[in-house]
C-alpha cells in the first residue's frame, strides 16, 4: 500500500530541503518514490507544496483531496489551505507558527484566530509544536524544518532508517551537527 | 546508475548520453532547469539564448552543421520559436534536432494554458511524449534517433509535473555522436520557394513513413488488463489514468503522438467495450480517434481547463464523489506572491502611483507583480515584449479618442534582451510620445536568476561581453535628452525622472539600475542593513505599508520592520513624512 506525505509552508522555510531528505531516506530503504513540488514563484513568498509518494510501485505524483496519510505545515494558514488533502484518520502535524501574507500585513485580511484550537479539534491525530521556538532554544532557529522532519519520520514509522547519513549528503557540514541534533528533538516530541 | 531525478534533470541527462553537443534556451517555468543541469556537462556546448528563436535557430545552425542540438522552451516559448519550427520541418537536419516544449496545465507559472501537441501535426513534426523520469531520459536519446532517421526536427513534448516530479531514474553512459560532414545542399537548406515548393512533398512523405513507424514504436504499447475499459492516454495523464484503474483498465499508452499509429488505435478500440480518453487540457487524441470513426468519452466529461488529476479522473468517469476529508470554520487568508523586501522594482511602482491619469502597459518578469495590491499598477500584461509595443497602440487610439491618459510602458532587462528592442525600435520609428521604464536589474530575476546578455557571464560561467542597455536604447534613436538612469533606492530621484517622462511630449526611457535583491552578492553587501520604525514619533499613517513591502507589519498598532527580511533599501524611511524610521548600517 502506497503512502502520501504532503509538505506545505511558505517559501523560504525550508520545506523543499526537508522533501529531498525524507526522499532521499525513502529511496535508500528500497521504495518507489515519486516527488512533485510547486515553487513556481515561491521564492517571492509564496505558498509552497510537496507532494511525496512511496510504496512498491507509484504511478501518479500528485497527491490528491483526502487521500495524504500525513500532512505537515510549517506554517499555520498553511495547514487550513490544505487541511483538505488529508485523508479520513490521516495525522497532521502542524508547527505553531505565523507568517503573515501582504493582506494581513496591509491590514486588508485579517490572520486567522485559534486554528490550532479548531485543528485539534477537528482532526484526532494532530501533532502540535513549537519547532520555531524549539530550534531556537537548540541555538540555530533556521534548523526548525529539521525539528519537524523529526516528528514527521516518527509519524511514518520510519525511525529505523540511518536518517544522520541521509543529512550527511545533503547539509553542509557546519551545520550537520545542529541539523542533527534537531532531528532528534524531532524525533522525541 | 539508478539516480533520483526531475523530468527536466533526466532530460538533460539523455542529451548528454545521446552525445548531443549543443543546446540553447531562454529561461521558462517549467522548463528552465533542463539548460540549468546540460551546462553541466562540459561536453555541450550551452548558452541562453536572447529569446526562443534565437534558441532555435541556434540549434537548427548547429544540427545542419552535423551535431546532435537540443532547444527547450516553455509553452509560449514556442511560440517565440516558431518561424524556425515550421521551416526546419521542410530542411530537415543533419544531425539530429530536438526541440523540447514544456507546458504548463493549470498555469502554476504562465499567462496562458496552450496545449502544444496541437503544433506537431501544424508544423508536420515528429512529436514524443514522456510520462516520467525515466522515460525523459529514454525518449530523449530516442528523438535524435528518430530526428535523424527521418529528417525532421523532433518535438519533445512535456508538461509542468513531467518537468518538476522526481522519480527514479536508470542513467547510462555518453555515447559521442561527434559531427556528421556537411554537404553543401541549397535546394535541401535554402528554402526559397522554389525550393521549399519541392521540399513539401518531402514533407508530406516523412510524415507518412513515420506513421508506419508509430504503429510498430516501442513508444506506442497496449498494456492489457480488464477488457470493459480501454483507455487512450499519454503524458502525465497516463499515470493519474493508472492510478485510477489499475489493472481494472487495459491500456493503449501514447509516447509517440504525432503521428499517432491510427492501426493500433483501431486494433484497441475493437477490443475493449467501452473507450476513455484521458487527456489534460485540449482533445488532441480525442479528435483524432474520432475522426477514425471510433466513438469514445472524453472530454464531455473530463474537463478541457486545468490541471488533471487522478481525483479529477475519477470523478468525472467513475462518479465519485467529494473524498472523505477534515473542514474547519477558519479560512486561509491568500498568499499570493508579492515583490521582495528591497526589491529594486517597488519604488518604480511607488513613484508611478503618485501620478494621476495613467495607463500603464506592462510584461512579463517579477515586475508583472506590480499588479498586487496595495500598488496595483498594471494595466494589461500580454506577453514579452508588448509592455512596450502595446503601449504604442494604446497611445495612438487614445490620441485619436482625444483622450490625454499618458501611458507608461514597463519592462525588465532579460525582456528587453528577449524581444523589447525591436518594440523599442518601432517607438522610435512610430513617433511615440509614450514613457517607457526599463527596469535593470542585471540578471532573469522571475526564473531564479539566469544570465543574460546584459550580465557579462554565460550560462556556462564563462566571462562574456555586456550588451549595454543603455546604448542600446540610445543607439534605435531615443534622444539622449529623454533618457534618464537612476537608482530606483532613490526614490526622489526616481520620482524626478518618472515626472519629466509624464511632461515630455516625445518618447522618453527611464533606465533604473540595481541589481535584484536577492542575488547572493548583493545580500552578502546588504547584509545587516535594516530599518527599523520609532514607535514615539510614528503617527501610524501607514504610508509605509502602501509600498506593499512584505517585511512591514502593523502589529497591536504599531508599524514594525522585520529585520530578517529587510535589507535596507529605505524606501519606507523615503516615503515616511514624520522621521519615523530609521536605518542601521551603512
Amino acid at each position: 500500500m502506497n503512502k502520501s506525505v504532503m509538505l506545505v509552508g511558505v517559501g523560504g522555510q525550508g520545506t523543499i530541503l526537508t522533501s529531498k531528505i525524507l526522499a532521499e531516506g525513502l529511496l535508500g530503504a528500497g521504495y518507489d518514490v515519486k516527488m512533485s513540488e510547486i515553487h513556481g514563484m515561491a521564492q517571492r513568498g509564496g505558498s509552497v507544496t510537496t507532494h511525496i509518494k512511496y510504496g512498491e510501485k507509484v504511478n501518479s505524483p500528485i497527491i490528491n483531496k483526502g487521500e495524504a496519510d500525513v500532512l505537515i505545515a510549517f506554517e499555520k494558514v498553511e495547514a487550513l489551505r490544505y487541511l483538505c488533502h488529508l485523508k479520513a484518520g490521516g495525522i497532521l502535524i502542524v508547527s505553531d507558527h505565523e507568517i503573515y501574507s501582504q493582506s494581513v500585513l496591509s491590514g486588508t485580511e485579517d490572520y486567522p484566530q485559534e486554528i490550532i484550537e479548531s485543528l485539534t479539534q477537528a482532526v484526532e491525530r494532530t501533532i502540535v509544536l513549537q519547532a520555531v521556538k524549539l530550534a531556537e532554544q537548540l541555538g540555530n532557529i533556521r534548523t526548525h524544518n529539521i525539528v519537524l522532519l523529526g516528528v514527521l519520520v516518527k509519524a511514518l514509522g520510519l525511525e529505523q532508517l540511518d536518517w544522520v547519513q541521509v543529512m550527511k549528503d545533503l547539509i553542509p557540514e557546519k551545520v550537520l551537527e545542529a541539523n542533527v541534533k534537531a532531528f532528534k528533538t524531532g524525533l522525541a516530541v | 546508475m539508478k539516480k533520483f531525478l526531475t523530468g527536466n534533470e533526466a532530460i538533460a541527462r539523455g542529451a548528454y548520453e545521446a552525445g548531443c553537443l549543443l543546446a540553447a534556451a531562454y529561461p521558462g517555468t517549467p522548463s528552465t532547469e533542463i539548460l540549468e543541469n546540460i551546462s553541466q556537462y562540459s561536453e555541450i556546448y550551452s548558452e541562453w539564448s536572447p529569446n526562443e528563436k534565437v534558441a532555435l535557430e541556434v540549434a537548427s545552425g548547429a544540427s545542419i552543421a552535423g551535431s546532435r542540438a537540443l532547444a527547450a522552451m516553455k509553452h509560449v516559448g514556442l511560440n517565440v520559436a516558431s518561424d524556425p519550427m515550421f521551416t526546419m520541418a521542410y530542411t530537415g537536419v543533419n544531425g539530429g534536432l530536438v526541440v523540447v516544449n514544456a507546458d504548463d496545465p493549470g498555469l502554476h507559472s504562465s499567462q496562458n494554458e496552450q496545449d502544444n501537441r496541437l503544433v506537431a501535426p501544424h508544423a508536420k513534426v515528429l512529436m514524443l511524449e514522456p510520462s516520467d523520469g525515466q522515460e525523459c531520459l529514454d525518449f530523449v536519446k530516442a528523438a535524435f534517433a528518430l530526428s535523424e532517421e527521418f529528417d525532421s526536427p523532433v518535438l519533445f513534448r512535456v508538461t509542468t509535473r513531467v518537468c518538476h516530479s522526481k522519480s527514479i531514474v536508470e542513467t547510462g553512459e555518453r555515447v559521442e555522436a561527434g559531427v556528421k560532414p556537411y554537404v553543401k545542399d541549397p535546394a535541401k537548406y535554402v528554402m526559397s520557394p522554389g525550393n521549399a515548393l519541392k521540399r513539401h512533398p518531402v514533407v508530406e512523405e516523412k510524415l507518412l513513413r513515420a506513421k508506419d513507424y508509430s504503429e510498430t514504436c516501442p513508444f506506442n504499447r497496449i498494456e492489457w488488463g480488464n477488457r470493459k475499459i480501454g483507455i487512450i492516454t499519454s503524458g502525465i495523464s497516463y499515470q493519474h489514468a493508472k492510478e485510477v484503474f489499475g489493472d481494472q483498465a487495459s491500456y493503449l499508452k501514447l509516447g509517440m503522438t504525432y503521428p499517432l499509429p491510427e492501426q493500433k488505435i483501431r486494433d484497441f478500440a475493437a477490443q475493449v467495450d467501452t473507450l476513455y480518453i484521458i487527456e489534460e487540457n485540449d482533445p488532441y487524441l480525442e479528435q483524432q480517434v474520432r475522426s477514425l470513426g471510433i466513438s469514445c468519452i472524453g472530454k464531455e466529461r473530463i474537463p478541457i481547463c486545468g490541471e488533471l488529476n487522478a481525483e479529477i479522473v475519477r470523478r468525472a468517469l467513475l462518479g465519485e464523489t467529494e473524498p472523505k476529508t477534515y473542514q474547519v470554520s477558519q479560512k486561509p487568508t491568500a498568499r499570493p506572491p508579492v515583490l521582495c523586501a528591497g526589491c529594486p522594482h517597488r519604488p518604480l511602482y511607488v513613484a508611478l502611483k503618485k501620478l494621476k491619469n495613467i495607463v500603464v502597459t506592462g510584461d512579463i518578469g517579477c515586475y508583472t507583480l506590480g499588479m498586487v495590491p496595495p500598488l496595483s499598477m498594471l494595466d494589461t500584461v500580454i506577453c514579452m515584449g508588448a509592455g512596450i509595443s502595446s503601449g504604442i497602440g494604446f497611445e495612438k487610439v487614445n490620441r485619436m479618442a482625444g483622450r490625454k491618459e499618458k501611458i507608461f510602458g514597463i519592462m525588465g532587462d532579460s525582456t528587453f534582451f528577449h524581444s523589447g528592442i525591436t518594440s523599442l525600435i518601432d517607438a522610435v520609428y512610430s513617433n511615440s510620445n509614450m514613457a517607457i521604464i526599463l527596469l535593470d536589474n542585471s540578471t532573469t530575476a522571475m526564473t531564479g536568476h539566469q544570465e543574460n546578455p546584459g550580465t557579462g557571464v554565460n550560462l556556462m560561467g564563462q566571462p562574456a561581453p555586456v550588451i549595454d542597455l543603455v546604448n542600446v536604447v540610445k543607439a534605435v534613436g531615443v534622444k539622449p535628452e529623454n533618457i534618464r538612469i537612476v537608482d530606483p533606492y532613490d526614490l526622489a530621484e526616481t520620482e524626478k525622472a518618472v515626472q519629466e517622462a509624464y511632461a515630455s511630449q516625445e518618447l522618453f526611457v527611464v533606465v533604473t539600475k540595481q541589481p535584484c535583491a536577492l542575488m547572493k552578492d548583493v545580500q552578502k553587501k546588504r547584509e545587516g542593513l535594516y530599518c527599523y520604525s520609532e514607535a514615539e514619533t510614528c503617527k501610524k499613517c501607514k504610508a509605509c505599508l502602501r509600498t506593499g513591502c512584505p517585511a512591514i507589519a502593523m502589529k497591536n498598532g504599531t508599524i514594525h520592520i522585520d529585520k530578517a527580511q529587510c535589507n535596507g533599501c529605505t524606501l519606507c524611511q523615503q516615503v515616511c513624512k514624520f522621521d519615523a524610521i530609521a536605518k542601521v548600517g551603512e
